[in-house]
């Protein structure tokens, strides 16, 4: 049974339809990369499996359950579903230690002692277990992101989404980023990826879907599709001609 | 017993309330234009002025925006006459309104100037202009188009306080309530009724200043 | 004739000056009370309460509170017989400071960024938890200097309130005046001593503020 499963999702924004019919199956430990243009849908189609936007069409269940639109079903969705996002969005007034301790005393009512050993074993898993003490904006944007991974982890999702996690790093700080998202892969962990680091994207994902003007234009495994692309878009998309 | 509201008395009426709304815009009107001006040159001075003229300014700004204004009414009212400045009660309406607009709006408008880049000065410098004349053509009208909502929201304020110049017997909106309430004995309702005329004239001004705003400061929003 | 001296005139003043401090305080937190009330309406999920909200905010910030004043007077005066100057001036002070406090409030929020709320809803918060936890803390430390400087306007409110016959700072500067004929002297101190409880508050508002630029310069 697949994990994560995406069924003619549609997605309208006023009257400019963003999502024209999605089908994804994600099988549990798969590693898939969604790569395509700027305004192709990626992102939004991530933000649609969060429930951070409704669907207009279509729908989404994630471990047999459905994604419905109220606060009881979104909550047991996102506890299923980590999200990571382009901007870490850490929370400013806490440590990155209270950070990855926030939510798992929150909204799983973990005793704080616990929450505190998870948060420092989760830290320690991104690199960071020196830094439980730091305030966000004493970190490196990689570090950052890296915390904003660790609060994800905390919560012991089935998968993790990752909104383009790497685009607001400068150049230098990509690496150590994308290091621990590829220990996440090797452990098994489900990801879920818009990324613009094609590399990446064949080295370790499983399936790669490129997506056009909001459907699904291609899907497959990284050597195919960035080896033999089959439609002109793509083509143009990889710089082939 | 339960109270038994009424408002036909409204028809019999209606003139004085006219003439108090009359009033009312008349010294907003005066307070707006003339406070604008006040503010304006204010702010120059803060900004730009004689070194000796600043605290000067400064003093004046602080002073106003910390006391009530019905005490800097009270004050040119009863307390100037002392020193032999007499004035109608209009006059001291007015001139308090605008003393008041004055001190803030040279607050606002500062805000205004100092969020201006500073290579605006200094492209008006290296273009032979005076620290003046790039003040008055490249200064001045994007900071005016910045702070317009600010300015528009205090010209509202001032309008709603001037309701106190009812206390030296200025005829506004106010004075023609409390006449109003004096002669029919119905206190609520006749309160009731310049509350909503007030709060009609409040949105409605906005509404004008904002088109005043897109009038005068044409262009792209900074 | 009695002659005063300033000392007298001073004095009186100031013994006046502790209803206008008093009054001050029980509008300010009154007013907060009734504000965040406001502001869970104002920013909540409910339609109706947020409608209701955008009406009282516009209400109040759209009259003026001397006219508030009037209609807390004479409005409570229809429900019981005797109303006191100090009810309906406390009344009406803090329905008003309310209004302005929700407002401000409102927009301490919304300055908080998207990214938060979002972030926060991943982990699978709660609005309530979300406010509670993510939202309010941050907005809390943008909202103070805001508030510290809206606490002079609720200051200089009070004075209206003594034309409803509420006997503070105001009050007893028309009474003082009527007694030495010395409007200017007696309404200069009025003015200074207004002055001196205002000022404090307008300067620490302007220092935390530039504490709080510095602070977000840095991040």
């Amino acid at each position: 049974m697949s994990l994560i499963a995406i069924t003619e999702v549609k997605k309208r924004f006023g009257s400019n339809e963003v999502l024209k019919g999605i089908s994804i199956d994600v099988q549990p430990g798969e590693v898939i990369a969604i790569i395509g243009k700027s305004g192709s849908g990626k992102s939004t189609l991530l933000r649609c499996i969060n429930g951070l936007e409704t669907i207009d069409d279509g729908s989404i269940s994630v471990a047999g359950a459905q994604l419905l639109p109220d606060e009881i079903h979104l909550k047991a969705l996102r506890l299923k579903v980590g999200m990571i996002f382009q901007q870490f969005n850490l929370f400013p007034h806490l440590t990155a230690g209270r950070n990855v301790m926030l939510s798992q005393m929150v909204v799983k009512k973990t005793p704080k002692d616990e929450a505190e050993a998870v948060a420092r074993k989760m830290l320690d898993r991104v690199g960071l277990s020196q830094k439980f003490d730091a305030y966000p904006e004493e970190l490196s944007g990689g570090q950052q992101q890296r915390v904003a991974i660790a609060r994800a982890l905390a919560m012991s999702p089935m998968a993790l989404l990752c909104d383009e996690i790497t685009s607001a790093l400068d150049p230098e700080l990509v690496a150590e980023v994308l290091a621990v998202v590829r220990e996440l892969a090797a452990e098994g962990m489900t990801l879920l990826m818009v990324t613009h680091e094609m590399k990446f994207a064949r080295d370790v994902c499983s399936r790669v879907v490129f997506m056009h003007q909001g459907r699904v234009h291609e899907i497959g495994r990284p050597e195919d599709v960035f080896a033999a692309p089959k439609t002109v878009e793509l083509r143009q998309f990889l710089g082939l001609h | 017993m339960t109270y038994q509201f009424s408002f036909a008395w409204i028809i019999q009426y209606w003139p004085v309330l006219a003439k108090g709304i009359g009033i009312t815009l008349e010294l907003t009107l005066v307070g707006a234009v003339l406070g604008v001006a006040l503010g304006t040159a204010c702010a120059w001075a803060r900004a730009l002025g004689p070194n000796w003229l600043k605290p000067v300014v400064a003093a004046y700004v602080e002073l106003i925006r910390n006391t009530p204004f019905m005490i800097q009414l009270f004050f040119i009212f009863f307390g100037l006459p002392s020193l032999g400045v007499q004035m109608s009660e209009l006059t001291v309406a007015n001139l308090a309104m605008v003393v008041n607009l004055g001190a803030y709006s040279c607050e606002i408008i500062r805000a205004g100037i100092q969020a201006t880049p500073r290579g605006q000065f200094e492209a008006g410098a290296s273009l032979a202009m005076t620290p003046f004349e790039t003040f008055r053509h490249v200064v001045l009208l994007p900071a005016m188009r910045r702070i317009w909502p600010a300015l528009s929201s205090q010209i509202v304020i001032v309008m709603l306080g001037s309701a106190v110049v009812s206390q030296i017997a200025v005829e506004d909106l106010t004075f023609a309530a409390n006449f109003i309430q004096s002669r029919n004995f119905r206190a609520f309702e006749t309160y009731i009724v310049s509350t909503l005329v007030y709060l009609v004239l409040a949105i409605a001004m906005r509404q004008i200043l904002s088109g005043i705003g897109w009038v005068l400061f044409p262009g792209r929003k900074a | 004739m009695v002659e005063f001296t300033l000392w007298d005139i001073l004095r009186n003043l100031l013994l006046a000056t502790r209803w206008t401090i008093l009054l001050s305080l029980v509008s300010f937190v009154g007013g907060g009370l009734v504000g965040l009330l406001l502001l869970f309406a104002r920013i909540g999920k409910r339609r109706f309460a947020r409608m209701l909200a955008v009406g009282y905010i516009e209400l109040f910030q759209g009259t003026p509170l001397l006219m508030q004043l009037f209609l807390a007077f004479f409005g409570l005066g229809l429900v019981g017989i005797d109303v006191p100057a100090w009810l309906a001036a406390g009344t009406a002070l803090i329905l008003w400071t309310a209004a302005f406090l929700a407002e401000i409030w409102r927009g301490c929020v919304e300055s908080i960024a998207r990214g938060q709320w979002e972030a926060s809803a991943s982990l699978g918060m709660g609005r309530l938890q979300q406010m509670r936890y993510v939202i309010l803390p941050q907005a809390l430390k943008i909202a103070i200097p805001p508030t510290v400087g809206f606490s002079v306007q609720v200051v200089k409110g009070t004075a209206l309130t003594s034309i409803i016959g509420f006997v503070e700072l105001s009050k007893a500067g028309s009474v003082v005046t009527n007694a030495t004929f010395l409007p200017f002297t007696v309404y200069g101190l009025v003015a200074l001593i207004y002055f001196a409880l205002c000022w404090p508050l307008s300067k620490s508002s302007q220092i935390l503020e530039r504490k709080l630029n510095v602070a977000h310069r840095d991040h």
